[in-house]
């Protein structure tokens, strides 16, 4: 029984038969064609199956000073999804974020947080100087109250998945910015968060680095160590390369333009962006996102 | 293993060290870090020796006694010496629970206005009137209130030593990395594990500071302090005001300097605990 212990929530627990390769929401045909490349449609049409994580309804975001960095959003992501968002900077992809977080509330609109725990990891790593690469690790599970024995577990668990083990005792300003990513990324982890946000995790990394942190990404991914997840990014190749969807944003006032499903299943090898139908994925999405909100 | 301990030194240097150290970067000069000091201290005393042995007419010495004079009267007879180190232990001790009593009053205050922006505004002015109020206004009322002896000193001590403590506190509680507070919002974590796991940790460089400053205005206290209240057993300043009235002049510089060396002790001492305590961010974990 692949029990899915990330997602907190007894609504998902009737998923246990989906097959993990699959990705499909359950109660959809496993016989049924991946789903097509829809260009173009406006802000987010519904899926059947995979309970939401999260949903926009209209959910627009002013700040006081006047900017409106999100136009109203409609917006659903599910269980199983891992969702991109490519953009312009300043186009409000923060923003989105911070308001599926909860950290940020909606002018108008609402925000539905269905996951029982929300993980963000910001574009810099947000680590504590005092404290070793274990401690670090553990910081959040420990403050929010888990055991102990438990917190531990986990903790050496996700050292180990992201591939820091034998940096326990370091700490952050004895690392490269890699593996201060990496420590932020399994803080987040170890919470086995039902909705897990990204903000540019990687941006600022050399190509090398930001490659395998996208292998380890998506195989945290496939072990299902988050249920969902919103991953902001620049790169258009990073972004299909991970997900299930692809959204492009446009900016003044920030807004969905296009949304993109990739075809392509898990478990997805790392010479996936070397396909030919990888690379013109890749390319329709770039091409959209250069023409912007001009349709 | 020795490749992670060479790859951490550079990240030492671009810390909070290379603040304290401007030093840090270049290559190493020892034999001129140390001769520099000494070769300086010689200057002094020669213009110390130059000015009490030439300048000043042997009836106006004690204007400026010469240095081997102060030794010989103040540090070498034991009578005097045994006087001064008993004064300098009592004023030791004023400043020391000044000290304390500072740092911890200081360090609820700055606590209690980090908490609440109500309270900071609301203490805030308190905090500066105490900072730049004259203490000689104040030194009939705690006469009054806590009469003319120890007491009384530890609380000039405490009048003169809390301010550093709460501000730079306070602003090392307040100056906690936006994403981390998100990071604890994010999660619900309760206030007080926030205070004790993040905020507290994060002002410890700005909070040492504070309590160096403290530490080297403690001393100042002790021996301002005993010219007001001068009852029970002498302090160093009680003396130093005794050998100025009985014309003791090498006695009295005696005196200035064991004074000056106590708040140069404090001030060392609270530098090299802050490194110590801050220190601990750079690095492998020891234990
Ligand atoms: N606190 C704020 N107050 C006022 N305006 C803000 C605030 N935060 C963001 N904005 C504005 O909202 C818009 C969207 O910002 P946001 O940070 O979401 O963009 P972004 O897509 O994440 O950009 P980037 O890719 O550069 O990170 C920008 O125009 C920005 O100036
Ligand atoms: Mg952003």
């Amino acid at each position: 029984m692949s029990r899915r212990p990330h997602s907190a929530r007894s609504a998902t627990t009737h998923q246990d038969a989906v097959p993990q390769q699959a990705r499909r929401p359950p109660g959809e045909d496993p016989s049924t064609p991946p789903r097509a490349c829809s260009d173009g449609d406006e802000a987010g049409p519904e899926y059947s199956g995979g309970a939401a994580a999260v949903a926009f309804r209209g959910a627009e975001k002013r700040y006081p000073d006047g900017t409106v960095a999100l136009a109203p959003i409609d917006l659903t992501v599910r269980d199983g999804e891992f969702v991109s968002v490519v953009g312009a900077s300043g186009c409000g992809k923060s923003t989105l974020l911070r308001l599926a977080s909860g950290l940020t509330s909606a002018s108008a609109g609402t925000v539905t947080v269905a996951a029982e725990t929300i993980s963000y990891v910001f574009q810099d790593p947000t680590l504590l100087p005092w404290r070793s690469v274990r401690r670090n690790v553990e910081m959040l599970a420990e403050l929010t109250g888990m055991s102990r024995e438990e917190h531990r577990r986990r903790a050496s668990e996700m050292i180990e998945l992201v591939g820091l083990a034998g940096f326990e005792r370091h700490r952050p300003r004895s690392l490269s910015g890699g593996m201060r990513m990496r420590v932020s990324l399994a803080r987040s982890l170890v919470l086995s968060p039902g909705l897990f946000l990204l903000d540019e995790p990687f941006g600022a990394l050399d190509e090398m680095s930001r490659e395998r942190l996208n292998r380890e990404l998506l195989r945290l991914f496939e072990l299902r160590r988050f249920a969902a997840a919103i991953f902001v990014t620049h790169s258009v190749s990073e972004a299909v390369f991970l997900s299930t969807r692809v959204l492009v944003m446009s900016p003044r006032p920030g807004r969905l333009i296009a949304e993109f499903e990739v075809p392509f299943g898990y478990p997805r090898a790392a010479d996936l962006r070397f396909r030919s139908d990888f690379t013109e994925l890749t390319a329709a999405v770039a091409h959209r996102l250069r023409e912007g909100g001009d349709e | 293993m020795s490749t992670p301990q060479a790859g951490m030194r550079p990240a030492i240097g671009r810390g909070l060290r290379a603040r304290r150290s401007p030093r840090a970067g270049r290559p190493r000069a020892s034999r001129r870090d140390r001769l520099a000091p000494a070769a300086l201290f010689l200057i002094i005393l020669g213009i110390w020796y130059f000015i009490s042995l030439v300048i000043l007419d042997p009836d106006r010495r004690f204007l400026l006694p010469s240095p081997d004079a102060v030794v010989r009267v103040a540090f070498l007879d034991g009578h005097n010496l045994d006087q001064l180190l008993r004064a300098l232990w009592l004023s030791t001790s004023v400043a020391l629970i000044g000290l304390c009593v500072s740092i911890a009053l200081g360090m609820v205050v700055a606590i209690a206005m980090s908490q609440a922006r109500w309270i900071e505004k609301s203490v805030y002015p308190y905090a500066v009137i105490l900072q730049t109020i004259p203490t000689l206004a104040m030194v009939p009322l705690i006469g009054f209130w806590f009469h003319y002896g120890f007491s009384s000193r530890v609380i000039v001590c405490v009048l003169i030593a809390l301010f550093p403590v709460i501000s730079s506190t306070l602003f090392g509680l307040q100056s906690v990395d936006q994403g981390m507070l998100d990071l604890f919002r994010l999660h619900q974590i309760p206030r007080w594990r926030r205070l004790v796991h993040l905020q507290l940790p994060a002002a410890m460089p700005s909070t040492f500071a504070g309590f160096q400053v403290s530490a080297g205005l403690s001393v100042v206290g002790a021996v301002v302090g005993d010219f007001f209240f001068k009852q029970g057993s002498p302090g160093i300043g009680v003396l130093i005001d005794l050998y100025r009235a009985r014309l003791q002049s090498e006695q009295l510089f005696g005196a200035v300097i064991l004074a000056s060396l106590l708040g140069v002790a404090f001030f060392t001492f609270f530098g090299w605990l802050s490194r110590l305590v801050t220190g601990r961010w750079y690095g492998v974990e020891i234990h």
